[in-house]
């Protein structure tokens, strides 16, 4: 048994494009107006804004606990990719395994019972099979059985799902993270960063351990229930439609700061959004942290007047500190100057969405 | 007594912070130390009310620090009941890891001297599962630091400077206080990505 894919089954809706080289990355006019937006006013500080992970409105990145969209196999085959360079960018400590399993049953159920079409699952006690269409994996398998897998569990299930993952193991209160699938992240290292508590891999963010964001953000999860997710966004700003910026590779990608002009600034620079999302799993008791990453340009962005304005507005008013840490603070004046010209002063309503 | 712990100015919460060795009851005393480290070691045993006690079950290695400085006599005088000087730590790692091998609970362990040293033993008392809270770290003497290249992964030993070349891959790095106990070091990351050939003037951070 092997993961070599075999997309090509619905590619009517899978787009194929690329998150490197060429970036022929790029959001279908329909999948704009479903871009989670992250910005519900116009402003942003830190702050732990958590709330339940429930399906929520129809047609919008929220409509299922995990999202599948028009990006999934061109995703998997990047990771694939990154995958196939840098083999450290997925670690997983030995006693992690059975968290492994219980984020593989957690996401094989969400999306056989989301998405039927491209999905399915079927069990008899501990043999199941497996079927994900738009990959053309169809495999049978033992759950609990390590053996009848390609690759382990954890491996298996996030080479198969977009957003990058990690697994808490709870004790001596606090979360440790000993596991990890990490190929779309904004600027961190699995590899240096695996099995760090909670506070230590936090360790670098500026202004949010003083407002005391990570003791009550622990605090939270430490209570979090199996079976009542929940999420929260982060963002930062990306040039060009780059998944993979990981500290290992900053030498290639850095230098496309620079390139930035007010010529290309609405295609090349991207609004990145992470819908990040977390899981008590039932046998482990560890902790799932879904990071998935949105990518969409400036000019998709203003597309939608809402949002073009309060990104402006946001952009603007962040504090020093933040653009510095999120790493775009060298492109500001240019990310405002742009966007300006999409800001009437008008106000605007309350809330994400693109229309109210 | 005065003691001399190196200070350690608070960062960020992945960087280590030390305190100075206690005496503690234990059945077994594993006692590594570098540089000044000895000289932590000789103020722990004569705070003990039990010096002889620890000393009869005491296991020392010792390795000569970064500057140069070489305790070793003085330590092998205290008469443990086992003594070895190592050349450099990566001599004296696999003792260590065979010591450990046959350690039990309820042995204590001691680390005292560079950040590269202690980072380096604990991490190998770490992966045999001991608990944290057997392990007692204190920082003495010299203050450079073992980094590791988020790029190309390799570890340049006793940096003094900030920025620094990559003793790999060449490309210059600036030193976090961000700390790995997997890797046992600080992470190096490229200064002049994204100007490449802008990197500012290298200061002597670390002595």
């Amino acid at each position: 048994m092997s993961l070599d894919f075999k997309p090509g089954a619905f590619n009517d809706f899978f787009r194929e494009e690329t998150f490197r080289e060429d970036f022929t990355y790029r959001n279908s006019t329909q999948n704009i107006r479903r871009f989670p937006f992250p910005f519900d006013r116009d402003d942003y500080m830190y702050s732990v804004n958590m709330e339940p992970h429930v399906p929520g409105r129809k047609g919008t990145a929220f409509e299922h606990i995990l999202d599948v969209d028009e990006h999934y196999v061109a995703e998997m085959i990047d990771r694939a990719k990154v995958l196939a360079d840098d083999p450290l960018r997925c670690q997983s400590l030995p006693h992690m395994t059975l968290a492994g399993w219980d984020l593989l049953e957690l996401i094989m159920e969400a999306k056989a019972r989301d998405y039927p079409q491209w999905f399915s699952l079927e069990k008899s006690g501990n043999n199941w099979r497996w079927i994900n269409r738009p990959l053309g994996i169809d495999h049978s398998f033992t759950f609990l059985d390590e053996s009848t897998l390609p690759y382990g569990p954890f491996e298996y299930i996030t080479r198969q799902t977009q957003g990058d993952f990690s697994l808490q193991d709870e004790r001596d209160g606090t979360l440790w993270m000993d596991a990890g699938m990490v190929t779309s992240q904004a600027d961190w290292s699995l590899d240096f960063d695996v099995g760090m508590n909670f506070h230590e891999w936090h360790a670098p963010v500026p202004l949010a351990h003083e407002k005391g964001v990570f003791d009550r953000a622990l605090k939270f999860l430490m209570k979090l229930q199996h079976g009542a997710p929940v999420r929260r966004f982060n963002w930062t700003m990306t040039v060009n439609p780059l998944l993979d910026t990981a500290p290992e590779t900053y030498p290639k990608w850095g230098p496309t700061k620079a390139t930035i002009t007010p010529e290309n600034l609405g295609q090349k620079q991207h609004l990145r959004v992470e819908l990040q999302s977390l899981y008590r799993l039932p046998r482990s008791n560890a902790i799932a942290f879904d990071i998935r990453c949105y990518l969409a340009s400036f000019d998709e962005i203003v597309t939608v007047p809402k949002w073009g304005r309060r990104l402006h507005r946001v952009i603007r008013d962040l504090p020093e500190e933040l653009a510095t840490y999120k790493g775009f603070i060298r492109n500001r004046p240019a990310m405002v100057d742009w966007l300006s010209k999409y800001d009437d002063g008008q106000p605007t309503s309350p809330g994400w969405w693109p229309d109210d | 007594m005065t003691s001399s712990l190196t200070p350690v100015t608070p960062t960020i919460h992945s960087r280590p912070v030390y305190a100075p060795l206690e005496p503690r009851p234990g059945q077994l005393h594993l006692i590594v130390a570098d540089g000044e480290g000895a000289d932590a070691v000789i103020e722990m045993l004569d705070k003990a009310s039990d010096r002889s006690g620890i000393l009869a079950a005491a296991h020392v290695m010792y390795a000569p620090g970064p500057n140069g400085t070489d305790l070793s006599s003085q330590l092998q005088a205290l008469g443990a009941a086992q003594f070895f000087r190592a050349p450099t730590i990566p001599a004296l790692l696999p003792r260590l890891i065979r010591v450990l091998a046959d350690a039990h609970m309820g042995s204590q362990f001691y680390l005292a001297g560079t950040e590269g040293l202690i980072g380096q033993a604990e991490r190998e008392i770490m992966k045999t599962g001991f608990p944290v809270g057997a392990i007692q770290k204190e920082h003495r003497g010299s203050t450079v630091r073992r980094v590791q290249c988020v790029h190309c992964k390799g570890i340049t030993e006793n940096v003094a400077s900030d920025p620094f070349k990559c003793s790999h891959c060449g490309l210059n790095l600036f030193v976090r206080d961000h700390y790995s106990r997997r890797i046992a070091a600080f992470q190096g990351v490229n200064i002049d990505a994204e100007d490449p050939g802008e990197v500012p003037q290298s200061v002597v951070r670390f002595k």
